[in-house]
């Protein structure tokens, strides 16, 4: 009768072992890059959670006798062209834009992380079908193809999603996929095989531990990405569909105005900007924070 | 080195069947009916049937592929649904605009990432690194096409620097139209690239055969561009490669907010409009420049480095 | 003393700023005669390599140095400033210890070599070209005009360290510093090019100076030693004199660790303790606590270093009850 023998968990320091966790905080405490980055970024979830609260009106109320106002005690940010306050609408679109990110990168980060573990694991011809599709699916400008999955879809938040499932998992695969070749040939998990562990096990404790981390990295800088996108898709009409307060519609909406009343599409914009940045921080900071040293 | 080459062309041609069938695929997937949608609603089915005979969409899926192939072979695009004329015309008389575009982003791209990521590594950790970092996270968080309004904004309209649109006469005009599209085309890559350049410089620049370098009495300079960038430039310029296509996707974009007359704005018209053969033929296009593209670097960064030539 | 070719007086080493700076390399000083070998012995950790840095002023980022003198020929050599590069032209080079990572990977080694030629001493690329060759020739690497045009990936790890060895000879050096050049090689290897060392010194009239933690390397190549610990030079001398009759109780313990083939009767045996970490080195003399000649005021005062006046003026410990030592 044989009885398996695990082998230990990756050592603790070595390269992509699992490090303690206070070592971890420690230095989370220490980066600047990471702190501003989670401040912005909470602030940001926090406006988009609170947004029926903090709003001072609703997004579609109009107020027919002040369209087009500039700053005023009444309307702090102006009212766009049909009366609407900018300001409840700037607050109301960062919940509407953060969600449909988040929500947008949960499949291609979940299927990409799983796919380009299992390719970089098993090899074989898994490997091969997995990388010819990545090759192609890369091969495509990114907004060409969503843009034609939209039409095939339909616009608006549903087809935002599918798209963004086809086009956006190849990353994740990719990186994951590096990572798990690399982790294959350690030794520890050398040794958890003649052990003759099951692949599944080994998979879970040994590899995915070490791979997720980069997923994770990847995800933070691509929800940044994908945030923008459908900011992009909301200017072209083509993403979120009005009345549904977006970024980009109301840069579209404002362009027209913009010599006159050049808040209505700056300041979507530069609420993209603090988005991206704080979220562009926040995993840079994780990177720093998580990187073997 | 050529048998490095040849492989990497046999890939990129396999690549570019696979796109061909998913452009295809893409396409037959879309519902909706062309034919339809261009007689208008008050058509007959006979006359509709007619047309969808003529178009060959009444035959089977498999068939299609296989007449599509074939005219491909033969370098027939087919013909426009909306224009009625060939779309290789539609294309050659667009293809310039979209190729100007994308290389005077790619130029620019290059004129500021090399700066940027020099400066960066030499001065580590001084305030022109910090800079440099900042402006390229801010850079990759902004969304291109608000840029380019930005843009447009200050430098047309206020500063009257360069027209606010269209494409300009002449050789000088349409440069110069394509000054502010060019750069907001390459504010897409510019930051991925400035990270990735400045990050190889720093750990080119910690490696045993720079202190070589130094030991044996070459100036600072010298070995700061044969060596130290040579070498770091040898990722960037794959990363390059891989950011091309991100390049000529945003020009679909970039070409609507700066009205210019190039591929990406037919494509966004054409699939509004349901014009398969456009799209397909455009999607084609695009795709295999990029394949082409991303071969053309892979094979500089295999010049550039001996190593790559092994595997 | 004064006839040295190279002399180096009280070099000091710090690395690192503000709280956390702590001496590698402390008043480091030693001699080398024209044509002479020098071997630096000491384990990793002992400052040996970052000595030979602070020679060839190539120390890297957060590592400086206090103070010392480097004399050429009597010509003090300054250690920071753009002429110090300058000044070890044609007077020192370095051989690095890792021939992989110590070669360009992108360019040939033969451009490599004749780099030197030609943008340090200002020759034609043809007469460049040709002195690369006459270079690898006399590094001993077969077929030199061919072997020039191949990438540093395709040479074995002896042929990658000869290459560094003519980079080194191209600028015509006086003295020629090696940091553990035989270290990633093989042992059959290690003995060719310590051969090509001993050669290139008697037929050039080069100084060498050879860094290694292996005893048995030194040994072959070395007419004197300096032992190095804990970033100070603990003994000196004739290499047949320190390692017959070791003065310092450090050498005593490297020898004794050293596997003996010829001599079955004794067992290796490790030197009791562990090397403390630079930033946190015992008071007094930093080899106490692990010294079986140790006595109370060891741990109270530093040692510093002394000649023996055996007629034999580099001869030196930094032990105060040498006497001790080379009793047995």
């Amino acid at each position: 009768m044989t009885t398996f023998v695990e082998p230990p968990g990756p050592p603790p320091l070595a390269e992509g072992g699992r490090r303690p966790r206070h070592i971890l905080l420690q230095r989370a405490r220490r980066s600047p890059t990471l702190i501003i980055g989670a401040a912005i970024s909470l602030t940001l979830v926090l406006v988009a959670v609170l947004a029926p609260l903090i709003s001072p009106y609703s997004p579609d109320h109009q107020d027919l006798y002040n369209i087009l106002s500039g700053f005023s005690s009444k309307h702090l940010f102006g009212t766009d062209e049909l009366g609407r306050d900018e300001l409840s609408r700037l607050i109301w679109a960062t919940r509407t834009d953060l969600r449909v990110g988040f929500l947008a990168v949960i499949f291609p980060f979940c299927f990409g992380s799983v796919v380009g573990t299992l390719a970089g694991y098993r090899g074989g011809w898994l490997d091969t079908v997995v990388m010819r599709a990545v090759d192609v699916l890369i091969a495509f400008p990114f907004y060409v193809l969503v843009i034609a999955l939209i039409f095939v879809v339909g616009t608006g938040t549903t087809g935002i999603y599918v798209a963004f499932a086809v086009v956006d998992w190849v990353v994740y695969a990719r990186a994951v996929r590096s990572t798990t070749l690399v982790v294959r040939e350690s030794d520890y998990v050398a040794a958890a095989r003649t052990g003759g562990l099951p692949d599944s096990r080994i998979l879970l404790r040994h590899v995915l531990p070490n791979t997720i981390t980069q997923a994770v990295v990847y995800l933070t800088n691509d929800v940044v990405l994908v945030i923008v996108a459908v900011v992009t898709l909301g200017y072209l009409g083509l993403g979120v569909q009005p009345p549904t307060p977006d970024w980009g519609t109301m840069i579209s909406d404002g362009q027209e105005f913009l010599t006159t009343y050049w808040a209505l599409s700056t300041l979507p914009g530069i609420a993209v900007l603090v988005t991206g940045l704080g979220l562009s921080l926040l995993g840079d900071g994780l990177a720093d924070v998580l990187r073997p040293q | 080195m050529l048998r490095y080459a040849a492989r990497r062309v046999a890939a990129a041609v396999l690549v570019v069947f696979g796109v061909t069938l998913a452009t295809f695929l893409l396409m037959h997937l879309e519902p909706g009916d062309p034919a339809r949608a261009v007689l208008g609603i008050h058509a007959t089915p006979t006359a509709v049937a007619a047309l969808r005979r003529e178009w060959g969409l009444s035959s089977s899926l498999p068939a299609q592929l296989g007449h599509f192939l074939s005219q491909l072979v033969r370098g027939d695009l087919g013909q426009s649904y909306i224009y009625g004329v060939s779309v290789s015309s539609l294309i050659g008389a667009r293809i310039g605009e979209t190729a100007a575009l994308v290389a005077v982003a790619t130029a620019f791209a290059v004129i500021i990432t090399v700066p940027l990521s020099a400066l960066a590594a030499s001065r580590q950790n001084g305030w022109a690194d910090h800079v440099v970092r900042a402006v390229s996270v801010v850079g990759l968080a902004l969304p291109a096409f608000w840029f380019g309004i930005v843009l447009i904004e200050v430098f047309a309209v206020h500063l009257h620097l360069v027209p606010v649109g269209g494409a300009g006469s002449g050789f000088g005009g349409h440069l110069e139209a394509l000054v502010l599209p060019g750069l907001t085309a390459s504010f897409a890559m510019a930051p991925i690239l400035v990270r990735s350049l400045r990050v190889g410089m720093l750990e080119v620049m910690d490696a045993d055969f720079i202190a070589v370098a130094r030991a044996k009495g070459l100036g600072d300079t010298r070995v700061l561009f044969a060596h130290v960038a040579r070498n770091a430039l040898v990722p960037t310029v794959t990363l390059l490669g891989l950011n091309i296509a991100y390049l000529i996707g945003s020009t679909v974009i970039v070409e609507q907010v700066f009205n210019l007359n190039g591929l990406g704005s037919l494509l966004l018209s054409s699939i509004l409009n349901r014009d398969f053969p456009v799209v397909q033929a455009i999607t084609l296009v695009l795709g295999t420049a990029v394949v082409f593209l991303n071969l053309a670097t892979d094979l500089f960064a295999a010049r550039l480095d001996p190593r790559i030539r092994l595997r | 003393m004064s006839s040295a070719l190279l002399q180096v007086r009280d070099l000091t080493v710090s690395v690192g700023r503000g709280e956390r700076r702590y001496v590698a390399v402390r008043d480091v000083g030693f001699e080398v005669p024209a044509g002479g070998s020098l071997g630096v012995v000491g384990e990793s950790g002992s400052g040996k390599s970052l000595t030979l840095r602070a020679l060839m002023a190539l120390l890297p980022r957060g590592v400086r140095a206090e103070r010392g003198v480097v004399e050429l020929a009597g010509e003090a050599l300054p250690f920071t400033g753009p002429g110090a590069r300058r000044a070890r032209r044609g007077r020192l080079a370095m051989v690095f210890q890792d021939p992989l990572s110590g070669l360009d990977p992108v360019y040939t080694v033969g451009t490599q070599v004749a780099e030197v030629p030609r943008r340090v001493l200002g020759a034609s690329a043809a007469a460049s070209r040709r002195r690369a060759v006459e270079l690898l020739r006399m590094v001993g690497m077969p077929d030199p005009e061919q072997r020039a045009h191949a990438f540093p990936h395709q040479l074995s790890g002896g042929m990658r360290q000869r290459v560094l060895i003519a980079m080194a000879l191209a600028s015509e050096p006086k003295v020629l510093l090696c940091d553990e050049p035989t270290t990633a090689l093989d042992v059959t290897v290690q003995a060719q090019v310590l051969e090509l060392l001993d050669d290139l010194r008697r037929r050039l009239g080069v100084a060498v100076v050879f860094v290694s933690h292996d005893l048995a390397v030194v040994r072959q190549v070395a007419d004197e030693l300096a032992v190095m610990y804990t970033g100070r030079v603990v003994e000196t001398g004739p290499a047949t004199e320190v390692l017959g009759h070791p003065a310092h109780p450090y050498t005593l313990g490297l020898l004794e660790a050293v596997v003996d083939l010829d001599d079955t009767a004794h067992a290796p045996q490790a030197i009791p303790g562990a090397l403390p970490d630079l930033a946190h080195v015992p008071s007094g003399c930093p080899f106490h606590p692990r010294c079986r000649f140790a006595s109370d005021d060891c741990a109270l005062s530093d040692p510093g270093f002394r000649y023996l006046g055996d007629g034999d003026a580099d001869r030196g410990t930094a032990c105060k009850y040498p006497e001790r030592v080379m009793a047995g």
